[in-house]
């Protein structure tokens, strides 16, 4: 069987991960692969756990990521990072967004957020890759931006060409006018040339 | 669409299983579609509503729903019913003597069921209702045969004048993949033809309707043996052969792709015969079916060999992770798998919204003492959890209600000075929750009502409802008066009070009050779903770090937008030692609901903008 590519997107509920993995979707479609997503809704808006499953390649049967055998991990979030990380293979990328949510429970000091996330994430046999979309978001106007952010930031571990990646992004917000389009492209070039390697 | 794309998916659209139902609905002619908002099938009927050549609504329930669609079949149009898995149980009243009428245009029943149960009370395998209402059951295995099986049921519906079950699962609606449509019908005009010895299930009536459901029985077990649904897939390694249906063959087919496997996309009545020629080629027959163990137990009444339940688990999916390990038991290879999560992180339950109308009930209710607190489905269920732990049953559909009042009539000595409340929302009551109150009223129950009117189906995305005064399609129609309704089932009108769910003092004041009453009360909340575009954001707020005093009441709000900015262990004058926890407010995500500046005593919370003023919170809708 042909080789199948795994891409986990991971965050909180109303982050935009469905979004972000849609747009992963559609670039790898654009890339000549079959493709399959999964999407978790229901209580998705409520600020809990969300990840989103993307499988490309020459036929995708299962649409769900085995642990220990994704590509990417793509997540929106520090903490929820170090909780799937577990799903990477060995030598895999993770691509971090350092900008931290606490939930509720966190903050009634019934759990600990973790200390360093991402000196844990060293613990695992994959390389990390960081970058502060939260606040580079908030910086340009508008914290929804953290999306294309993390989508620019992946291009660069995608295997396809970051313009089909770049043109699914124009494309999900040609229909929101010039604005919303111009800062978003905007939001995925200042992702895609953030290095930040760690 | 690019170069590559048009030679490898010509005319390929990446779409949901719950879009692809739609599209195929429509393609097939169905010309009403029904349903009652439920994860994961909500979507169907959403995408139904933008095809103008159906008429689609949200029904009241899915009883309500399978019921217009069966007049609708019975009229001879085609048509779908859409629901949750523990919405057929609802709507199983009429599924069970419809079977008996069968259907005159194509009727599907598209049921959801949740395995893995990711947001449900429970997981259910509604293949069991194929057995049970001896209708057959379609079983898609991705977004494709969503579409192509859709297409296929109205047909078979018509074909053997049947109600067909076309069963997915979470990860049939909520996965896309690339699909390819087929051109569409039109279905020859038909009318209702008088036939009260076939429409009208009197007993005499009905009894000889029986024989001819045992013979259509007969005739689909004929039919599936040779259906192309049920597609035999060859292998290289005979050691194991899989009978294998819906998601679990994407996953069976992903874990062993050199396993020969056999495919039932008909997957009830089984083809039996097609079945057991099939384990003659295999050194070992594997059924793997997710949830219950149906096929197998139907299996090995016929006398075929197979593993089943006895090396895979009866809940959740069978992916890949789940398999794998099971069938190492059998083969003897290896395998290692990895941890699915890290499981010393916090959990990160899903929680009330920032601002929901709802987090001030729970605020309340929590510091409320002597309470039994019976809940519902829906958002409000999430009361249950931190910080309120304000719920103390959740059941089903309006179970609030009807549950409370067994609690009040079979309470103990014990729970004499108890107070027995009911929390529900506007949807589920209109759902199936009104004859709870009703039932109460009418028995002389003593049950203080919550009644949490956010105007919209909060837990599914915002949906409308008859609370709503808007319909399926955004339109304006009939908007529900609880007041006046609460009132027609009984409840004294001096017993029911409408507040402004963020304004705690009044709503402290009304349930304080209402729970020393005895008889039923009704408190109806009267502010919208944020999720909505009925809800009107407020400017933003902010903690005076000056003002704060660690107090950490706001905290019990539970609001996602109120952080900690710092904690500080001091010693009281009496000796004693105190946590105090200084917060901060997130006022990107803050829409100034104000709910927590009732909680602050030194006046620490603010607006953002110190010039701006501190709206009142809209209370007309």
């Amino acid at each position: 069987m042909s080789y199948v590519t795994n891409i986990l997107v991971a965050g909180i509920g109303g982050q935009g991960v469905m979004t972000a993995a849609d747009i992963i979707a559609q670039a790898a479609i654009r890339a000549g692969h079959d493709v399959k997503k999964t999407e978790v809704a229901g209580m998705a808006q409520r600020g809990g756990v969300v990840t989103s499953h993307v499988r490309f390649g020459e036929h995708v049967y299962s649409p769900s990521i085995t642990p220990g055998h994704a590509d990417l991990l793509l997540a929106f979030e520090p903490a929820e990072a170090l909780r799937w990380a577990g799903h990477l293979r060995t030598g895999a990328a993770a691509l971090v967004n350092t900008f931290a949510q606490t939930p509720p429970v966190v903050s009634l000091g019934l759990f600990e957020y973790p200390d360093a996330p991402l000196e844990q994430l060293a613990r695992y046999p994959i390389s990390v890759s960081s970058l502060n979309a939260g606040d580079m978001a908030i910086g340009m106007g508008d914290r929804r931006l953290v999306n294309s952010l993390m989508l620019g930031a992946a291009a660069r571990h995608l295997p396809f060409d970051s313009g089909l990646l770049k043109q699914a992004l124009l494309d999900r917000f040609a229909n929101k006018g010039g604005k919303m389009l111009t800062l978003n492209e905007q939001a995925f070039d200042a992702g895609y040339r953030e290095p930040g390697k760690i | 669409m690019t170069a590559a794309e048009q030679v490898r998916n010509p005319q390929a659209i990446f779409i949901s299983g719950n879009e692809a139902v739609a599209m195929a609905a429509r393609d097939a002619d169905c010309r009403v579609a029904a349903a009652y908002p439920g994860t994961p099938s909500t979507e169907i009927l959403e995408y139904l509503s933008a095809y103008p050549t159906v008429y689609s609504e949200w029904s009241i329930n899915e009883k309500v729903s399978l019921e217009v669609t069966i007049g609708a079949s019975l009229a001879g149009s085609r048509a779908l019913c859409a629901m949750k898995h523990v919405g057929l149980n609802v709507a199983s009243d009429a599924l069970m003597t419809q079977t008996l009428i069968g259907a005159v245009g194509g009727l599907v029943i598209a049921v959801a069921d949740d395995v893995g149960l990711s947001s449900s009370q429970n997981e259910q395998d509604s293949r069991y209702w194929g057995r049970f209402a001896h209708i057959p059951v379609l079983e898609p295995c991705d977004a494709q045969e969503a579409y192509s099986m859709t297409r296929f049921a109205f047909s078979l519906s018509e074909q053997f004048s049947v109600p067909v079950l076309l069963r997915l699962t979470t990860r049939i609606c909520h996965v896309k993949g690339l699909v390819r449509t087929d051109a569409s019908e039109k279905t020859v005009a038909r009318f209702f033809n008088k036939d009260s010895s076939r429409y009208v299930m009197v007993p005499g009536n009905a009894r000889n309707r029986i024989p001819l459901m045992m013979q259509r029985d007969k005739e689909l077990a004929q039919f599936s043996e040779g259906c192309e649904l049920n597609r035999f897939e060859p292998g290289q390694d005979r050691r194991i052969g899989f009978v294998t249906s819906g998601a679990a063959y994407c996953h069976v087919r992903e874990t062993f792709p050199e396993a020969p496997v056999l495919k039932l996309g008909l997957s009830h009545p089984a083809p039996i015969e097609t079945i057991r020629a099939f384990a003659q080629g295999v050194d070992q027959l594997i059924v793997a079916e997710e949830v219950e163990p149906l096929l197998e137990t139907e299996l090995k009444a016929a006398g075929i060999q197979l593993s089943g339940k006895d090396i895979l688990p009866r809940i959740g999916e069978l992916t890949p992770s789940v398999l794998r390990p099971a069938l190492a038991q059998l083969t003897g290879d290896t395998c290692t798998t990895a941890p699915a999560t890290q499981n010393d992180l916090f959990p990160r339950p899903p929680t009330l919204c920032v601002a929901c109308p709802h987090m001030g009930i729970y605020y309340c209710l929590a510091h409320v003492k002597n309470t039994i607190i019976s809940g519902d489905i829906g958002c409000y269920t999430l009361g249950a959890g931190q910080p309120w732990n304000a719920l103390d049953t959740c059941i089903s559909m309006g179970a609030s209600l009807s549950v409370a009042q067994g609690i009040d009539k079979g309470r103990s000595e014990a729970d004499q000075n108890k107070n027995v409340i009911a929390v529900i929302g506007d949807s589920t009551f209109l759902h199936m929750g009104m004859q709870g109150l009703l039932d109460i009223t009418y028995n002389r129950g003593n049950v203080t009502i919550l009644l949490l009117d956010n105007r919209a189906v909060g837990m599914t995305g915002g949906q409308n409802a008859p609370s709503s005064g808007l319909d399926l399609h955004g339109e304006e129609t009939i908007q529900v008066d609880f007041r006046k309704l609460c009132e027609a089932l009984g409840v004294k009108p001096a017993r029911i009070h409408e507040v402004n769910p963020y304004e705690l003092p009044v709503l402290f004041k009304a349930l304080r009050e209402e729970v020393k009453q005895t008889g039923p009360s009704v408190i109806i909340t009267n502010q919208p779903c944020v999720l909505t575009e009925r809800y009107r954001q407020q400017p933003a707020l902010a903690v005076d770090a000056d003002r704060c005093t660690g107090c950490s009441n706001c905290l019990d709000v539970g609001c996602p937008a109120i952080l900690v900015e710092r904690r500080e262990t001091v010693i009281k004058p009496n000796g004693r030692e105190k946590q105090l926890t200084f917060v901060k407010i997130d006022s990107a995500a803050c829409t100034g609901c104000n709910l927590c500046i009732n909680t602050c005593g030194p006046d620490a919370i603010i607006p953002l903008s110190r010039d701006s003023r501190i709206n009142a919170v809209e209370v007309s809708a």
